[in-house]
C-alpha cells in the first residue's frame, strides 16, 4: 500500500492499519486511543440501521418456517382464524385486517380533522403563550403510556358508549377507535404545525399584502404550500394508530369477525399477537405464524415511515431553493 | 341654496383671512369645501362619502365573519383535544383517592392481587427503567454524535436518519417480537429482567439518539473551531468542548427515554414481565429485589392484568395504579419539559 493510501486511510478509518505505520506516519503523537474510541462512536452511530435490520431478521426467522407450512393465498385471504382449532387448524389472517382497518380508519376520521385544526390554531391564530400552553399540553398527552389508554377505554368510555347506544358490549370498534384517535392526535399536530411553520414568512406577506385575511391566508395559500407535510402528519397517524398494541387489546373487544357496524367488537393484528403468543408453543405453527403477522406490521410501519420521511425531505428540497 | 353656499364661503374666507384661525371656524370651512365638492362633482358624495370611507363593505364583513367563524372552529378543536383529556385524568384521580396513600406504594399486592399496594411492581419498573438506561444511554448519545459529529450533510447521515425513524415507527409489539427472537431465545438471556430491558432499551434508543443531535446541533461551530486550532483532535474536542456545552439537552433525552420506557407494556409482554413476582419488603434481599435474570413485575404490565385478568378485584385499586403510572410518567415528562424551557431561555450564544 503506497505512503498516501495509507494516510488516506488513517484518516477515514482510523484503526485497523498497524500501530507501527501510525506511529512513523501522519499520526505521530496522536492519542492512540483515538482511532478506537471513534470505531465505537461508528458502530454506535450506525446501531440504529443495525437494529432496524435485525429486528427484519429475528422476526423473520422465527417466522420464516411457516410460510411452507400454509398457502400464503389462505394466510392473506381467509377471514378464518381458528389457530386452536381440533378439527383442522386456519389461519387467515383478513378478519384480523378487516379489524385493524376499520379502527383505524374510524380513529383517522376523527383524528385528521380535530388534528389539523388544532395545529392550524396554534400555528396561525394563537397567541405566543396560549401557544406554548397548547403545545406542552399535547406533548404531556402523547406522553400518556398506551396501557393506560387501554385502561380508560375498558373503565371510562366503554360504560359510556353502553348508556349512548344500548350496544351490548362497551368495547368494539367505536371504543378503539376513539381511544386511538386521542393517541394519534399528537403526532399529527406537532407533525403539521411543522409543516405550517415550514412556509416561509414571505408566502404569508404576499397573501397579507394581497388583501387576505388570515383565514384566508391558511386556507388559500397555506394548506396548498404545506400540503404534503400535512400528508405526512396524516401518514404517521396512521402508522401510529396501527402499531398501536396494548390500547387495542383492551378496547376493541376480542371477537374475530369482518366488523358491519361501528359498535362490533373486533380484533387487529397487533392485539392477536400481544393475545396469543403467551399461549403458543415455541416452533409450532401458530407460534410462528404470529411472527409472520408481524412481519407484515413491520413491512407495513417501514412503508408509511419511507413515505412519510421521502414527502417531508421534499419540502425541505424545496424550501432550501 | 348657491347663494346661501357663497355667502357662507365669502364669510368664512373673511374670517380666515382677518387670522381668527379657531377650531370652530376652520371646521365651518371644512364643511363648506365639502358642499362645493359635491357642487362641482356631484358623483364623488357617495365613492368618498365623509367619514363613511373607512367603514367596511359588505364583502369586507362576510370576510371577518368567515375568518371569526373559522378561529372559532379552529379554537374549538384544539381546546377539544384539551377539555376531555383534563376530564378523563380528573375523574381517574377522583376514582383513585380514597385508596391513594404511602402504604398503598409501598406494600407488595397480596390476596391473589385483590388487596395490598404496587410495591413489586414498583421496584419492577425502577429496575427495567435503570437498566434499559444504562444500555440505552451510551449508544444513543454515541450515536448522536457520530450522526452529528461524523457525518457530512451526505447520504450516510440521510440512511441513518432514516434508520432512526424508522426504529421510532416499528410498532411495539413486533419490538417485543424482536426481543423474544433476539434476547430470549438467540442470545439465551430466558425470559428475565435484563432481555426485557434490552429490548425497551432498542425500543427508546431514538428518543435518545434525536434529542442527543439536536442538542449537538446547538453547539456553536465556532466553539469547535476554536478548540480546533489549538490542536486539539476530533474527539478531544468533543470530549472537552461538544458534550459539556450540550450535556442539559442530551439530559432531555435521556429523561423522555425514562419516561417512554416506564410505560411501555407491550415489549416486555414476552421478554420479562410476570403476573406476579414479589419483592421482599424488608431485611437484606429488600436491598436487590430483582436481579438481571429473574422475572418481574412491572407497572404497566400490573395495569393490564388487573383490569383484565384479575377477578374481584377494586375499582379503586385498578383506578389507583393507573394514576400512579400516569403520574410517574407525567413527572419526568413535565421535567423534560422545563429543563428544556429553562435552558432555552437562559442560553447564552
Amino acid at each position: 500500500m503506497s505512503r498516501a493510501a495509507v494516510g488516506y486511510f488513517v484518516k477515514r478509518w482510523g484503526w485497523p492499519v498497524p500501530v507501527g505505520r501510525i506511529k512513523r506516519g501522519v499520526a505521530r503523537g496522536l492519542d492512540l486511543a483515538e482511532p478506537g474510541i471513534e470505531w465505537v462512536i461508528r458502530v454506535c452511530g450506525w446501531s440504529a440501521i443495525i437494529f432496524v435490520v435485525a429486528i427484519f431478521v429475528f422476526v423473520f426467522v422465527e417466522g420464516a418456517p411457516a410460510l411452507s407450512q400454509l398457502s400464503i393465498k389462505e394466510f392473506l385471504t381467509s377471514p378464518y382464524w381458528r389457530p386452536t382449532s381440533q378439527v383442522r387448524e386456519q389461519y387467515g389472517i383478513l378478519a384480523l385486517m378487516a379489524g385493524t382497518l376499520s379502527v383505524t380508519v374510524l380513529a383517522m376520521c376523527l383524528a385528521v380533522p380535530i388534528g389539523l385544526g388544532a395545529a392550524v390554531y396554534i400555528s396561525e391564530f394563537s397567541s405566543p403563550r396560549v401557544k406554548e400552553t397548547l403545545k406542552i399540553i399535547i406533548e404531556l398527552l402523547a406522553a400518556i403510556p398506551s396501557v393506560v389508554w387501554g385502561f380508560i377505554g375498558y373503565m371510562v368510555v366503554g360504560p359510556i358508549i353502553i348508556n349512548a347506544t344500548g350496544a351490548p358490549v362497551g368495547v368494539n370498534v367505536l371504543n378503539g377507535g376513539i381511544i386511538l384517535a386521542l393517541m394519534s392526535v399528537p403526532v399529527i399536530v406537532s407533525v403539521s404545525e411543522d409543516a405550517l411553520r415550514a412556509v416561509p414568512d414571505s408566502y404569508r406577506e404576499a397573501a397579507q399584502a394581497l388583501g387576505a385575511n388570515r383565514w384566508e391566508m391558511v386556507y388559500r395559500v397555506l394548506f396548498p404550500a404545506a400540503k404534503s407535510g400535512l400528508l405526512a402528519a396524516v401518514l404517521l397517524g396512521v402508522g401510529r394508530s396501527i402499531g398501536e398494541t396494548m390500547a387495542v387489546l383492551m378496547c376493541t373487544g376480542h371477537a374475530v369477525q369482518m366488523p358491519t357496524s361501528v359498535l362490533d367488537p373486533v380484533r387487529t393484528l397487533t392485539a392477536t399477537i400481544a393475545a396469543e403468543l403467551g399461549e403458543a408453543v415455541r416452533g409450532d405453527t401458530h407460534y410462528r405464524v404470529l411472527f409472520l403477522i408481524g412481519i407484515v406490521l413491520f413491512m407495513f410501519a417501514f412503508v408509511v415511515n419511507l413515505t412519510a420521511d421521502l414527502i417531508v425531505k421534499g419540502i425541505r428540497g424545496r424550501g432550501n431553493d | 341654496m348657491t347663494e346661501q353656499e357663497i355667502g357662507a364661503d365669502e364669510t368664512v374666507l373673511r374670517v380666515v383671512r382677518s387670522g381668527d384661525g379657531s377650531a370652530a371656524v376652520r371646521a365651518e370651512e371644512a364643511a363648506v369645501g365639502s358642499a362645493r365638492v359635491s357642487r362641482l362633482f356631484p358623483a364623488a358624495d357617495e365613492q368618498i362619502g365623509g367619514l363613511e370611507t373607512f367603514a367596511p363593505t359588505d364583502v369586507e364583513r362576510a370576510k371577518a365573519r368567515r375568518q371569526g367563524i373559522a378561529r372559532t372552529i379552529f379554537m374549538l378543536m384544539a381546546f377539544s383535544l384539551v377539555i376531555p383529556v383534563i376530564l378523563i385524568l380528573g375523574y381517574l384521580v377522583v376514582k383513585a383517592w380514597p385508596v391513594l396513600s404511602w402504604s398503598f406504594l409501598v406494600t407488595n399486592p397480596e390476596n391473589r392481587m385483590t388487596a395490598g399496594g404496587i410495591w413489586a411492581p414498583l421496584v419492577g419498573t425502577f429496575c427495567l427503567v435503570l437498566m434499559s438506561l444504562l444500555i440505552a444511554a451510551p449508544i444513543g448519545v454515541l450515536a448522536g454524535v457520530y450522526l452529528n459529529e461524523y457525518t457530512g450533510d451526505n447520504w450516510l447521515r440521510r440512511v441513518i436518519s432514516l434508520g432512526v425513524m424508522n426504529l421510532a415507527g416499528v410498532p411495539s409489539i413486533v419490538h417485543g417480537l424482536f426481543g423474544v427472537g433476539a434476547f430470549v431465545y438467540f442470545a439465551h438471556m430466558q425470559r428475565s429482567l435484563l432481555a426485557a430491558a434490552c429490548t425497551v432499551a432498542v425500543m427508546t434508543l431514538p428518543v435518545i439518539i434525536t434529542s442527543t443531535r439536536e442538542a449537538l446541533a446547538s453547539v456553536p461551530m465556532s466553539f469547535r473551531e476554536a478548540c480546533w486550532n489549538l490542536g486539539a483532535s476530533r474527539w478531544q474536542t468533543i470530549r472537552t468542548i461538544v458534550l459539556p456545552n450540550s450535556i442539559s439537552g442530551i439530559l432531555t433525552g435521556v429523561i423522555l427515554q425514562v419516561s417512554r420506557a416506564a410505560g411501555e407494556t407491550a415489549p416486555i409482554l414476552f421478554t420479562g414481565a410476570v403476573f406476579y413476582a414479589r419483592v421482599a419488603d424488608h431485611g437484606f434481599a429488600s436491598w436487590a429485589p430483582y436481579g438481571p435474570s429473574d422475572k418481574f413485575m412491572a407497572l404497566s404490565y400490573h395495569l393490564f392484568t388487573l383490569s383484565t385478568s384479575v377477578k374481584d378485584v377494586s375499582e379503586g385499586l385498578q383506578f389507583s395504579t393507573a394514576v400512579v403510572l400516569v403520574a410517574l410518567v407525567l413527572a419526568f415528562n413535565s421535567l423534560s419539559i422545563f429543563l428544556r424551557v429553562y435552558l432555552r431561555a437562559r442560553k447564552k450564544w
